[in-house]
């Protein structure tokens, strides 16, 4: 085409690049962990796929399913890139901004897609932790697993939001208050998500609204 | 000169028709003029011959707006386009009555540019209040019978920018009249496209605008039906009846006018024509939905449909990579990273909000270019869906 494409939408030519050409993408079916962060109602989600080799802790392979913007593509795309072939403790140092400069910036509006990929990644690395005895489910786990559940108002992870009033893990159970009301399509949506996030971990699940307070 | 086949300008398929046009060359013609030889302003009553054409143009344009709206000259006000026209209608009204009243209402499908300003007048003091729409985007006439009372102003639009629902002007108007409520309509959308007669409908503000007709920009209008005195927003001079003061915009005002002209029956026809052929097309990609309703309540240049499972951006982008200009109503694309208040407010889900797609054609769009257009979507959905967990999720349970 006759056009130029460098920073079209505010994007670099390599943030397009990604965007039409996805590296690592679609589901894996032997994968050893999988993670859900970002949500539907934000227009942000990325599920993601890794086989880690149990000995060397290395990432074997790793691919990421989409919905979502293009620079949720494109980050995803650059973090899967970067991290592959690495181990847990290596992946673990590359950064949201890491992301963001392989891919020769973003959009100031479209850092928290690079922040959600990178969240993607630890929630995997967590979760595989977590099955493997490595890692206590507590509520400092669950604390972390939640940050890649996502406000569509606000934009920003629930706990920054203050929506989650109170965490529990005992019994084999992970207890999870939140500030929503019951009923509501906002509690409804975001219980769906921390389902989706915590898919795999073999801990019961309880998420609790507050009582409804209008009167019919 | 430009090429122009269509509406194809440097091979692109444009069918953003609702958010701006290309201007029509007849338009550059009269507005070249203006610009080069007859550069004059209106000052008084005796002018030099340059302030008199100058004069001329514009009472002459003044009358081709009211013609169009079955309103007299001396009751239009040029501004510099329908944002203007829509703060000069909404605060100049709220304002200058407010010692008999301090409530204002508005639909909540209304233009940002209505709604921040109702924001703007809550935080002042007023007692500002939103009317729901059905599943279609049409305001409930009971609900506007029983919410209006006390109010100073009604206002609300005629077709909607993003899913093109027509409202029932005439009837809202007789609940404004029998309430004794200002009504005012932003018809940026609609007018020339759609019939606009502000006696039968019962208006007494009604905002136009110039762009979205091959007009130029930062030209509009606003109807001030007499009697009705809003305040100015703009002072320094008695200009425009003394609702606007400043230097006129002749060129852009003789654009206009022209730009008005140039529409007629046969244009809008054709361009109802192509979209319905889009709906058509467009809702035989699976998992589509059209938002707004069908046929004549609907503007004759708005498509908008919903893809499931893919965001709005990212269709966006994949089209104009493609050379098609479409636009959408999901968060990820606006510069406030808000999902479409649109969808939401007809019921729609996140997720249908940021998967809604408008197209808008034009007068010179073709049939063939409808096609390549939905040629387009349907590939950049399907490769959308390929990689959507929520498509995914769908083939699995089905």
């Amino acid at each position: 085409m006759s056009f130029s494409m460098a920073r079209r939408f505010g994007y670099t030519d390599l943030v397009i690049e990604h965007f039409r050409n996805p590296r690592n993408i679609g589901e894996m079916e032997d994968a050893d962990v999988t993670a859900k962060v970002g949500s539907v109602a934000c227009g942000d989600l990325i599920k993601l796929y890794v086989k880690i080799d149990d000995d060397t802790k290395k990432i074997e392979d790793i691919s990421f399913e989409s919905y979502g913007c293009a620079a949720n593509i494109a980050t995803s795309s650059m973090m899967t890139e970067l991290v592959k072939g690495k181990t847990i403790e290596e992946a673990r140092r590359v950064t949201y901004k890491t992301i963001a400069e392989a891919l020769g910036g973003l959009p100031k509006v479209k850092v928290h897609c690079s922040v959600l990929s990178r969240q993607s990644l630890d929630a995997a690395f967590m979760k595989w932790e977590a099955r493997k005895g490595l890692r206590e489910v507590d509520e400092r786990f669950v604390r972390r697993i939640l940050r890649g559940v996502l406000d569509p108002i606000e934009g920003v992870d629930i706990i920054s939001a203050k929506m989650v009033e109170g965490i529990r893990v005992a019994d084999g159970k992970i207890e999870i208050q939140l500030s929503l009301e019951e009923g509501t399509e906002l509690a409804k949506d975001i219980e769906e998500d921390i389902k989706d996030a915590f898919e795999g971990i073999p801990l019961a699940l309880d998420v609790q609204h507050r009582k409804g307070t209008s009167t019919g | 000169m430009l090429h122009v086949e269509g509406g194809l300008v440097g091979g692109m398929i444009y069918l953003d028709n609702a958010e701006t046009t290309r201007v029509d060359p007849e338009v550059v013609e009269v507005m070249r003029l203006y610009m080069l030889e007859k550069y004059g302003v209106p000052i008084g009553e005796f002018g030099s011959t340059m302030e008199e054409e100058s004069s001329e143009v514009l009472e002459g344009a003044r009358e081709v707006i009211a013609r169009r709206i079955n309103a007299g000259p001396g009751e239009i006000v040029f501004t510099s386009g329908g944002t203007e026209s829509n703060a000069l209608a909404i605060k100049g009204v709220a304002h200058s009555k407010r010692h008999e009243g301090t409530k204002v209402v508005a639909s909540k499908i209304e233009h940002l540019s209505v709604l921040d300003t109702l924001r703007g007048l809550g935080q002042g003091g007023f007692d500002t209040l939103l009317l729901d729409v059905d599943g279609e985007g049409f305001v409930d006439l009971e609900g506007v019978r029983r919410s209006v009372d006390g109010a100073r102003l009604v206002s609300v639009q005629h077709a909607n920018q993003e899913i093109g629902t027509l409202q029932d002007l005439k009837a809202i108007g007789e609940v404004c009249e029998e309430k004794d409520v200002l009504f005012h309509c932003d018809a940026v959308q609609s007018f020339t496209k759609e019939p606009i007669d502000v006696e039968k409908m019962g208006i007494h503000l009604l905002s136009v605008s110039s762009h979205l007709i091959h007009g130029p920009k930062g030209v509009g209008a606003l109807f001030v039906r007499k009697g009705v005195h809003p305040e100015p927003l703009l002072l320094g001079d008695d200009r425009e009846f003394g609702l606007r003061a400043g230097t006129p915009n002749i060129p852009g005002i003789a654009g206009f006018a022209k730009a008005v002209d140039l529409v007629n029956a046969e244009t809008v026809e054709r361009m109802r024509g192509l979209r319905d052929q889009a709906i058509d097309l467009l809702l035989e990609i699976e998992d589509s939905k059209l938002n707004g309703p069908r046929g004549e309540r609907r503007l004759c240049n708005n498509v908008n449909v919903t893809f499931r499972y893919v965001e709005g951006e990212a269709v966006l982008m994949h089209a104009d990579l493609e050379g098609l200009v479409i636009n959408t109503g999901s968060a990820c694309y606006s510069e406030r990273l808000e999902v479409s208040h649109v969808i939401r407010a007809i019921g729609g889900t996140h997720e249908e909000a940021h998967g809604s797609i408008r197209l808008s054609p034009s007068k010179w769009t073709t049939g063939g270019e409808i096609v390549s257009a939905s040629e387009i979507l349907d590939r950049v959905v399907e490769k959308l869906r390929k990689v959507s967990p929520l498509a995914r999720a769908r083939r699995v349970s089905t």
